[in-house]
């Protein structure tokens, strides 16, 4: 798309069984910001079955304008009637920029969106500002394993694309005196494609807790020494209600399943506190975790790597340390 | 079943090595491998054409240096490989990428099946293989952590979720992502090796693909441009608390408590 008359932000507004995602709320956050500095309005783009009050919500976190399509094709996410709907409503309405998460919803269908409209979109960003003199998106995304940040612009075509890490931008408070405007549009099985579909969901999260959205995670290594010990992060996590994450190694070893693994390979986090207990820090693991606000780091090598980027650190023998703080917080926490 | 998978030629990330006056990488006398992802997508091919019959071939775009990793798919038992090479895409983004990549597989055209890996460990991006879905209109499954079904027409999968996993159904042709929890990559065998030593890629440069609009690609095609490189500052000011395991504790606790997170 060109550039001539687009106009305006727009966020995707995440949902996984009608509740919309956390990621939705920062988004909110981001895009009010880059709309305001623009001058222009932040308008949120909700793809659901029957979740119409969700827009009043997207409007209270900070959109001016909602877009809520409804479709039984939305109850759950297909990548070809999610793509063909967002792609269609962006061909007629023109954004200037339009921003998804960096889920695996958003890192699925928002590519497919882009090439649709054969723009340019920047994967995974952890900073989105407004270059002051030409007006248009800067994206900066770590590549390399987080070795190296890069900056990015699509200067030429519309709308700009960007998908955004979890965690990293900040929601605003909910103010539901706020005044916007929902436009509502319902779609029919037959006015999209499904050739992809869902037939089953199956939750699975052994901590009933989202990796990607906990807000505390408490993540064990090699160094935890073998499958029983482990049972010393889950105590910790179980104290202060947090999810529990786990190296490549101790998935490889098979103490917990995939789904924990954080890093490179796994899941890249961003919560507010992160412990590693007996993580050395191998810059894969880094990658997927060095963007949270509080590093603790626990390990009984006082070299190890990961007191580098350890906003506190204990030299010790997780077996003695672990067990005394699951009694602190368990007292009066 | 025809079966193309689609890899990538990557500098080992563990030897990344970053000049700290320009911001960019140091390539010279670092190993290059065939991106880690990308090797869960050819073993999954490998044994779909095991179970089904067929031909595994992988195409794989780049400088000249990219036959080096479609040998070693050869020698894990790939049928044939694809280098994509001319100097009009060099500087290419993911769309364009995306696009010639696309281009290679129409003139292929036979084939049921489109295997990528989740990303690639250098980018990180993730965007190349739903991109090439789009733009040969084909259904995608992302992030196929197991196959439960496949026949030459028709494919059920689990796709792996943020918060758990969706059974997935879709005829073919399509393409899918794969995670590294739906196998455990073989190794080259030593016939493979011997295969791979002698094998000559088939290479096309853009002229070799009917139709193929080069203002499209390269650095001038690309929607985007990196305008920034930088080394991440990292200015932890880390403390370290000392004392026993009792007491080390009990100043750590506080500071947490005192942040008000925990609920």
């Amino acid at each position: 798309m060109e550039i001539k008359d687009s106009k305006n932000v727009w966020i995707f507004a995440e949902q996984r069984e009608s509740r919309l995602s956390s990621v939705t709320h920062e988004l909110l956050g981001a895009g009010r910001k880059l709309a305001d500095d623009l001058g222009e309005k932040l308008t949120a783009v909700l793809l659901g079955h029957g979740m119409r009050p969700a827009a009043d919500e997207l409007i209270a976190f900070g959109a001016d304008q909602v877009f809520y399509l409804d479709s039984p094709l939305f109850a759950k996410f297909q990548d070809e009637p999610f793509a063909e709907a967002l792609t269609r409503l962006a061909q007629e309405h023109r954004p200037a920029i339009l921003l998804a998460g960096a889920t695996a919803i958003g890192r699925s269908f928002i590519p497919r969106v882009a090439a649709q409209l054969k723009t340019g979109m920047t994967a995974d960003c952890t900073s989105l500002e407004i270059d002051p003199d030409k007006k248009v998106l800067l994206g900066t995304r770590p590549a390399y394993g987080g070795n190296i940040m890069a900056t990015i612009v699509c200067s030429e075509r519309r709308p700009q694309m960007a998908t955004v890490r979890h965690k990293v931008m900040k929601p605003l408070e909910r103010d539901d005196s706020r005044q916007g405007e929902v436009i509502e549009k319902t779609m029919g099985e037959n006015e999209l494609t499904l050739r992809a579909r869902v037939v089953d969901t199956v939750k699975e999260v052994e901590d009933t807790c989202n990796l990607a959205e906990a807000d505390i995670i408490v993540a064990g290594g090699r160094g935890v020494g073998n499958r029983e010990n482990f049972q010393l992060v889950h105590d910790l996590a179980a104290a202060i209600g947090g999810a529990v994450g786990a190296s490549r190694a101790v998935v490889d070893a098979g103490w917990v399943p995939y789904s924990h693994q954080v890093g490179q390979t796994g899941k890249t986090v961003c919560p507010k506190v992160y412990f590693a207990l007996g993580v050395s820090g191998a810059i894969q693991h880094l990658a997927g975790m060095q963007s949270a606000d509080i590093i603790i780091a626990v390990n009984n090598n006082p070299d190890a790597d990961i007191f580098k980027v350890a906003t506190y650190g204990i030299v010790g023998d997780i077996h003695e340390v672990v067990p005394e703080l699951v009694k602190c917080f368990k007292n009066g926490a | 079943m025809n079966i193309i998978v689609l890899i990538k030629q990557v500098v080992a990330t563990t030897n990344v090595k970053i000049n700290p006056d320009t911001g960019t990488l140091i390539r010279d006398g670092v190993e290059s491998i065939i991106n880690p992802f990308d090797e869960y997508a050819i073993e999954e091919g490998l044994r779909i054409k095991e179970k089904l019959g067929g031909k595994v071939t992988v195409i794989t775009m780049g400088p000249s240096q990219g036959k080096e990793v479609i040998r070693k798919a050869i020698g894990m038992g790939v049928d044939e490989g694809y280098l994509i090479t001319d100097k009009q895409i060099a500087g290419s983004d993911t769309w364009a990428t995306a696009y010639t990549l696309a281009q290679a597989l129409k003139k292929i055209g036979d084939y049921q099946l489109i295997i990528t890996g989740k990303q690639a460990v250098d980018g990180d991006t993730a965007q190349v293989g739903p991109e090439v879905a789009a733009c040969l209109d084909l259904p995608i499954i992302s992030w196929v952590r197991k196959i439960e079904e496949i026949s030459d027409t028709a494919i059920r999968a689990e796709r792996l979720m943020d918060d758990g996993y969706d059974v997935v159904e879709s005829p073919l042709p399509a393409l899918i992502s794969v995670v590294k929890e739906i196998n455990e990559p073989r190794l080259e065998s030593l016939k493979g090796k011997m295969k791979a030593k002698k094998y000559e890629p088939i290479t096309w440069g853009v002229g070799d693909m009917p139709g193929f609009d080069t203002a499209q690609v390269g650095l001038q095609g690309s929607p985007t441009r990196v305008v920034k490189t930088f080394t991440p500052a990292r200015e932890y000011n880390g403390e370290r608390i000392e004392g026993d395991a009792a007491q080390a504790a009990a100043v750590l606790s506080q500071k947490i408590k005192a942040l008000n997170i925990i609920k």
